[in-house]
């Protein structure tokens, strides 16, 4: 099973999305990018809610929509899992009925569906909310039932739009590693819309990031953190991600030992630092900050009034500095140089 | 406590200050229109009282009459109800015992006109109607006035007069609705005003009533002494009966005194 | 009370806001105290118990009924039509829809007479094919209330399914939900409040409706007689019956309107 689709939508005259991607199955793609870049219609047209201008969507050895060839299938029968944008819930339903009702609507046995329905309950640790109307839900119960509603059907092809908007910072911390697991147990083919940088980097094999239609960058998560190709990706990519164990403010990531100003947190954790607060030196710093090491640059990319400067072993890092830092400390691909980040300037969240 | 004892107060207030403004304006009414002589005539009386209204302003320059045609009845109960009213012209002398007896007009009223029923069919009579016989027959759209209505009372009385029970499939609130449904071809006969059939040109075609079954409608006019314009309602009055009124009148097929 | 509420000190009108409020409390409370002034009480039970009154209740309930549930049939598929679909003449049939609205109905009653009556454009034809006479039966009624009615239906309900969400309906299809399905299960159910409110409207407009049945239908005891034209024709013979006839109305129509709208606020 794997999804391959190459299409053009144009919608209201103005806007036109152009992009091909291929999954295969067991892989997630994620696409990435900012408000109105496309993502929607990306959504509604492999859903089967809009159709195609030019182009295919194939899924398995089942061509979905091809306007030459006069192909459309319409939704109900296109066997696509969806987790949309806010869920949509049946608010008039309880959570069961919402479960249920992908299999009721194709006239499954009743005792069947109840039976399945009451797996994916279980699964998804929802069998207590099963009578409660969905409107009554919490964000991260209503993602849950969202998931099991899309997945109970047994798609071909699992899609989430951004699964995770709709979530307060916290819940959304806690979901994530779920929702990963779910992910990793569906067989097909998955993508994932979203606009955060952070969900698509710990969730996904490959990122493609779309921009105003069009796909502009495709790699893995270190690709796009480390060597962004727009303006664009690399402000969006902002953050370097560094997963490592913590333990009484000390985050081991790798080899690498870096000194945080959260003493209390403790496990496996997510430690981001922005590229600006990286500083660079050509000498050991002055002072004492917590954080220094010693490094090479392997990459300068300019980006207009900033540079971006990727540092080898023992840490990769992005770090942005100004056109005129880079002419005053004189560097170069292959500098050694001396960087430094305060403990405070280190975010740590579980992940 | 305190404060919501205060708001129920306002409340209060708000609605007293309401139901006086509403009383003042509906009391305030409009001021003398010497000029203008209101006048509620009998719907069966519409086409007459038009022709009457522009001969009495040709007449009288500077006047305006002002027609308000309706069921007899419905007419009373506006004047029963304070209507400003100068002059009223009913289709029955039982429509207007009430106004008379409650004093609103000066002395009895007077019978300006007569007018004869007639059976009435659409244009080219496709039930062939013969005459008021046919009235009984249940196969048959029959429509009259209903009761209460003058054409309704007075179509009765013909029928008990002739010895028919009329198989009737509607009871009409007034002679206009009555004509439309003939004139439609929905009933099959009705009876109405043989003015009406005047009136309606080759709408509907008229059949007569024999004399011995046939009754003559009353029509009795009388001055509104509530009325704004008092002068105004006794001119018309006067014109209504004068020689030349009453010729306007028997052109449109009444029957004059 | 498991909800929270937000604790906000009741909101307070502006004065001049009480005053006119009060003023439209009170244009509407003064025709009722009038009736209820001129009220024969004492006789108001024998008044109620005739037949007349009695034949004319019966028929408005089951007139005013039936005017909803056709409404409902078909104006609920043209509702969607006007809202879902883009076609050449949309605004033209929507214009149609509403006639209804503005037409004075004595002349809705008339158009209905030319159209469907015995001499009719399809009233002829019908009757010549089948005998069928749509006046001066009930279902004359019927059809005269209906043409009046529905247009309330009709608006509340495509202005719902316009302000509804559309992509619960994609969300509904995507999980394999048919066309069927999907204005069943999600659709209808989502605009179920607006849906309750064009029926109790639509009912209003029917149990009041005079001009287009009294010209459409006729008017004849137990066959096509309304409750107002029973009001109407009683106003002109017998007044005393009239104002117990209108009160009667007024006393089911709040009654009616109170409990409806109680039950239908509660599930929403």
């Amino acid at each position: 099973m794997t999804l391959d689709v190459s299409i053009t939508v144009s919608r209201g005259g103005e806007f036109t999305l152009e992009m091909s991607i291929r999954i295969e199955a067991g892989e997630t793609v994620a696409l990435l990018g900012p408000n109105g870049a496309g993502k929607s219609t990306a959504v509604a047209s492999l859903a089967g809610l809009l159709p195609i201008d030019e182009g295919r969507i194939v899924l398995g050895n089942r061509v979905l929509d091809d306007p030459a060839e006069g192909v459309f299938v319409p939704p109900e029968e296109r066997e696509i899992g969806v987790v949309f944008q806010d869920y949509l819930l049946f608010g008039h339903l309880t959570v069961a009925e919402n479960v249920a009702f992908g299999l009721r609507s194709q006239k499954e046995e009743p005792d069947a569906v109840d039976a399945k329905t009451a797996v994916w309950l279980e699964r998804l640790s929802l069998a207590r909310l099963a009578d409660t109307k969905a409107r009554d839900l919490s964000g991260g119960q209503a993602q849950k039932v969202a998931l099991a509603r899309a997945l109970i059907i047994d798609p071909e092809l699992l899609l989430l739009d951004e699964p995770m908007a709709a979530l307060d910072a916290t819940t959304r911390v806690e979901l994530r590693r779920d929702l990963g697991e779910h992910l990793s147990e569906f067989p097909g083919p998955r993508l994932l819309i979203t606009h955060d940088p952070t969900e698509a980097f710990l969730l996904a094999d490959e990122i493609n990031v779309i921009e105003e239609g069009r796909i502009t960058q495709v790699g893995s998560a270190d690709d796009i953190r480390l060597r962004p190709r727009t303006r664009y990706i690399a402000d969006l990519a902002g953050s370097n991600l560094l997963v490592g164990n913590a333990s009484s403010g000390v985050v081991t990531v790798g080899t690498h030992v870096l000194h945080v100003a959260d003493t209390a947190i403790g496990g496996s954790v997510l430690a981001t630092i922005h590229p600006r607060a990286v500083s660079v030196h050509r000498q050991h710093p002055e002072g004492s900050p917590r954080n220094v090491w010693k490094t090479t640059i392997v990459r300068i990319e300019h980006f207009g009034d900033r540079v971006r400067l990727q540092t080898g072993e023992p840490l990769a890092l992005a770090v942005e500095v100004t056109p005129a830092a880079v002419d005053a400390l004189g560097l170069e691909l292959g500098s050694d140089v001396w960087l430094s980040v305060k403990a405070t300037e280190i975010g740590v969240e579980p992940g | 406590m305190a404060r919501r004892r205060l708001r129920n107060g306002q409340l209060r207030v708000a609605f007293g200050v309401a139901v006086i403004g509403f009383l003042l304006a509906s009391c305030g009414g409009s001021s003398d229109v010497s000029d203008e002589i209101r006048v509620s005539a009998a719907s069966s009386l519409g086409e007459v009282f038009i022709e009457l209204e522009s001969a009495f302003e040709a007449a009288n320059p500077g006047v305006d009459v002002v027609l308000n045609l309706g069921g007899s009845a419905l007419l009373r109960e506006q004047i029963l109800a304070g209507a400003p009213v100068d002059v009223f012209a009913s289709a029955s002398a039982d429509t207007m015992a009430p106004i008379v007896d409650a004093g609103l007009s000066e002395g009895s009223a007077t019978v300006f006109a007569q007018g004869f029923l007639a059976i009435a069919v659409p244009a080219g009579n496709p039930a062939n109607i013969d005459g008021l016989v046919d009235f009984g027959n249940e196969e048959l759209l029959i429509g009259l006035c209903d009761i209460g209505v003058p054409c309704g009372e007075y179509g009765r009385q013909v029928m008990s007069r002739a010895g028919v029970k009329p198989a009737i499939d509607t009871n009409e609130p007034n002679v206009r609705s009555l004509l439309t449904k003939i004139e439609a071809g929905e009933l099959d006969a009705g009876i109405v005003y043989m003015t009406d059939v005047i009136a309606a040109n080759a709408r509907v075609e008229g059949i007569e009533i024999p004399d011995a079954a046939n009754v003559a409608a009353e029509y009795s006019i009388a001055f509104i002494t509530e009325g704004p314009n008092n002068e105004g309602a006794k001119v018309f009055v006067e014109f209504v009966l004068s020689e030349f009124g009453q010729m306007i009148l028997a052109g449109q097929g009444f029957v004059t005194p | 009370m498991s909800r929270r509420q937000p604790r906000i000190a009741q909101s307070r009108p502006p004065i001049v806001f009480s005053v006119l409020a009060a003023l439209g409390v009170v244009f509407f409370l003064l025709p009722l105290i009038g009736l209820l002034v001129r009220t024969p009480w004492s006789d108001l039970v024998s008044l109620l118990a005739s037949d007349v009154v009695i034949d004319a209740l019966v028929l408005s309930a089951i007139a005013s009924v039936a005017a909803v549930i056709i409404s409902t049939i078909v104006g609920v598929p043209l509702a969607w039509v006007l809202a879902r679909l883009e076609f050449r003449g949309r605004s033209l049939v929507r214009g149609l829809v509403l006639a209804p609205l503005v037409l004075p109905p004595v002349v809705g009653g008339a158009a209905l007479l030319f159209a469907l009556g015995r001499r009719g454009v399809v009233g002829e034809p019908l009757y010549d094919a089948t005998g069928l006479v749509l006046p001066f039966s009930i279902w004359g009624v019927v059809v005269a209330v209906t043409f009046v009615s529905m247009p309330f239906l009709i608006l509340t309900v495509e202005g719902a399914l316009r302000n509804m969400d559309s992509r619960f309906e994609g969300a509904a299809a995507s999980l394999g939900a048919g066309r069927w399905t999907v204005f069943r299960r999600v659709t209808l159910p989502m605009i179920g409040p607006s849906l309750a409110a064009g029926m109790i409207l639509t009912w209003s407009r029917a149990i009041g409706e005079f001009g287009a049945t009294v010209t459409f239908a006729g008017n004849l005891q137990g066959e096509t007689q309304t409750l107002p034209l029973a009001v109407f024709v009683a106003l002109e013979s017998n007044r005393d019956a009239a104002i117990a006839l209108s009160l009667l109305m007024v006393a089911i129509s709040l009654t009616v309107l109170v409990l409806l709208r109680d039950r239908w606020l509660r599930s929403l």
